[in-house]
């Protein structure tokens, strides 16, 4: 068992490793095609410890070596494969190796194929170090390694100019990825202050030595803790106010968006706050959790309503999967921790599958992503169209689908813990997302074909690829029929939730006004937006004048403020240092050090004057004042 | 009666006037002569402090002075004449050539 820990965990690393080797060389399939197969190694590893854990209930716990340990600090290089971790593993590297395989075509022509599958395994290896480790030390390393590897993959084009926030709202690959980086940098530092709390507390950085300590401490370092480490999560998760990053990493390869929304990045948040459920669920952090729930809500909506009037394929997905990372917090914050995870992975299926369909639309219109300039692809790309069908109608939440079960169970639980608001928000939510998935479907699926006249000549992607992207299809609609053998798997190790009595009555409710609520919106969205002749959709410019229509258009102005209170204050702020103290202060302290000692040293130069008798006079002088220095300290003692 | 404060004094004359010599003479054979003058009236000092102290060590001191001195009188010497033949001054003036 422990070397099949081993192999799940460093196959992707090999992969990295051996496909840096050839990351100088022009295109070579066959580093594709053994990053590829080493993934699908580390998944099936990943299957095994999934059925192994599942059967006999016991997690593998290895340590692989001593990695720190001076004093007090002890710190082991240790992964543990329990209910959770195999989880994510098991959806990581599925996921993962679909994307992988997909790149072998989606690069296709991209003469940097090579050092791509580099960077994308080791993305994967990072995500693996992330949720394998036994510790924060180990947690934190992943989460690290995560962060470095976005940068590298979102800036993949990094040759790409900079353009106007008008042109391109994410400016260009280089400046995404650094925001992305940057953001990620300013969330770890709340969540290493988190880890050090734990660390100061508890004289540990091992899980079950950190969660069995929990009960002794004080209301107010738990709050702490919870809040520190929380802010981490708001980070790589893309929480509001952090959230900006995430649509703007659309900048990079679309497999790479897919991994990051599916499966090795944002997930890493709400992963941690299910890793710490002993945490954030005492009684002390009540009110902590609550606000995860509250932001989590708020983020879903907020995502939701930008989504709405967005035409860029890439960014609705990007503002859905946002939406949907405030689903889990809102489930994580209410308590119900295995209802998350489970969303997480019904998501990472059918979100992967979404991205991947938007790579083969954005592959067929030529790098294009304006839906407004697409419809009628469904003639031309009939797999990718039932793709993306069977994805969103996942997102939207109908039944038999796999978001149905999950989501439906986020609501049923805010409904359960009597928070109204939160449970109201998050139908209107749901009818938002059916609304803007079909709306993303119907545009660029349906309708009039748009694209002729724009000169376009879409073709469908090559037939490997739609073959490889048929687990995830599948998934999508299957994931929630197994939602009760996962919940009686899971529970060996997370808390128990259930619905009470109450609710369970009224569940068929609630899923109902759901069900209604989201079949609303895709009727919206098939009214205004899929059909065709006279009734077609027509570009309302008099509606783009309005005021929401803007506000939602530009985020809410959030990247502008940004740039305003924050980036430009700061590179002021910057300016002024480099000119005023750095150039005047330290500058001229070191040059001024300097010349003192060419000045001194020119002056005394006029000593050497090459005679004989001067220098004696000198030595004399010399000796003179070393007598008289030793005469007055034999006094002084 | 002469006692050790004569000796000492006359020692110190000695080592000014050498002293005085060495900073002021400009002929590199009035520096050799100097020199010894200095080298004596420490030799002096020697032989009388250990008179005075009843200890040979002095004395034998100032024997491996002479003996050095002259040896290096012997070396110095045949420098000056190199010196000499080549510059045709034991001027110090004339021989400032690694002027700085």
């Amino acid at each position: 068992m422990e070397n099949l820990v081993y192999i799940a965990l460093f196959a992707p690393f090999a992969g990295s490793l051996f496909s840096a080797l050839f990351a100088m060389n022009p295109k070579q399939t066959f580093v594709g095609i053994v990053a590829s197969s080493l993934l699908f190694t580390s998944f099936i590893a990943s299957a095994m410890l999934a059925y192994h854990v599942s059967t006999t209930g016991n997690p593998i716990h290895v340590t692989m070596m001593e990695w720190i340990s001076a004093g007090d600090l002890f710190i082991p290089f240790g992964f543990i494969v329990d209910q959770v971790s195999v989880t994510m593993m098991v959806v990581v590297t599925l996921v993962s190796t679909v994307v992988h395989v997909y790149s072998i075509g989606y690069m296709d022509h991209d003469k940097s194929f090579n050092r791509f599958f580099s960077y994308l395994s080791a993305f994967v290896f990072s995500m693996m170090i992330l949720v394998m480790s036994d510790n924060f030390a180990g947690l934190f390393i992943g989460w690290e390694g995560v962060g470095v590897c976005s940068w590298l993959l979102i800036g993949f084009w990094y040759h790409k100019a900079d353009k106007t926030r008008e042109e391109n709202p994410s400016i260009s690959p280089s400046w995404a990825a650094n925001e992305a980086f940057i953001v990620n940098r300013i969330a770890d530092l709340g969540m290493l202050i988190g880890i050090f709390i734990l660390y100061w507390n508890t004289g540990s950085l091992q899980y079950d030595v950190v969660f069995a300590a929990l009960p002794d401490l004080s209301g107010s370092v738990l709050n702490a803790a919870a809040i520190f480490l929380f802010i981490g999560a708001m980070g790589k998760s893309a929480q509001f106010p952090l959230h900006t990053w995430l649509t703007d990493a659309m900048e990079g390869p679309t497999p790479v968006s897919a991994l990051i929304h599916a499966a090795t990045m944002v997930t890493a948040g709400v992963f941690l706050v299910i890793r710490a459920n002993p945490l954030f669920g005492m009684d002390e952090v009540a009110g902590v959790s609550m606000f995860i729930a509250s932001l989590g809500t708020f983020v879903a909506f907020y995502a939701a309503s930008m989504a709405l009037i967005e035409r860029d394929l890439k960014r609705i997905i990007a503002y859905s999967t946002l939406s949907q990372l405030g689903y889990m917090f809102a489930a994580a914050g209410l308590g119900a921790y295995w209802i998350a995870l489970f969303h997480l992975a019904a998501h990472a299926f059918f979100k992967a599958l979404l991205f991947l369909g938007a790579g083969n639309v954005m592959h067929a219109m030529d790098g294009e992503l304006d839906i407004f300039k697409m419809g009628g692809l469904k003639k031309v790309m009939r797999g990718t169209w039932i793709y993306m069908g069977i994805a969103s109608i996942a997102l939207a939440g109908l039944p038999i689908f796999a978001g149905f079960y999950s989501k439906d169970a986020i609501i049923e639980t805010a409904f359960n813990e009597g928070t109204y608001i939160i449970w109201f928000m998050l139908v209107l939510t749901a009818g938002m997302t059916a609304f803007y998935s079909f709306r993303q479907v119907f545009l660029s699926f349906h309708g009039e074909e748009r694209y002729k006249p724009l000169g376009f000549h879409p073709h469908e992607m090559y037939k490997y690829v739609l073959i490889a992207m048929s687990p995830l299809a599948l998934l999508a609609i299957s994931a929630g029929w197994f939602m009760d053998d996962y919940k009686a798997f899971i529970y060996g190790l997370l808390p128990h939730y259930e619905m009470s009595e109450h609710t369970h009555h009224i569940a068929w409710l609630l899923g109902t006004i759901v069900v209604i609520v989201a079949l609303s919106g895709i009727a919206l969205a098939y009214i205004k937006y899929a059909r065709k002749g006279a009734n077609a959709f027509k570009r309302d410019y008099e509606k783009e004048k309005t005021f929401i229509y803007k506000l939602l258009k530009n985020q809410y102005y959030v990247p502008v403020a940004y740039e305003m209170f924050i980036t430009k204050p700061y590179a002021m702020i910057s300016e002024h240092m480099w000119k005023d103290v750095d150039m005047k202060i330290v500058d001229s302290t070191v040059d001024g050090i300097a010349n003192f000692i060419y000045k001194s040293g020119d002056s005394a130069r006029k000593m050497q004057t090459g005679n004989l008798s001067n220098y004696l006079n000198w030595m004399a002088i010399g000796s003179v004042i070393l007598l008289v220095i030793a005469a007055i300290s034999a006094m002084l003692v | 009666m002469i006692g050790l404060s004569h000796y000492l004094t006359l020692s110190a004359i000695l080592f000014s006037i050498g002293l005085v010599g060495v900073l002021r003479r400009r002929n590199l054979l009035m520096l050799f002569f100097a020199t010894e003058v200095m080298l004596n009236a420490v030799n002096i000092a020697f032989a009388a402090i250990s008179h005075y102290y009843n200890d040979l060590t002095g004395q034998m001191f100032a024997f491996f002075i002479i003996a050095i001195a002259a040896s290096e009188v012997a070396v110095g010497l045949g420098l000056l004449i190199v010196l000499y033949k080549k510059y045709g001054s034991l001027d110090l003036d004339d021989l400032a050539t690694m002027k700085g």
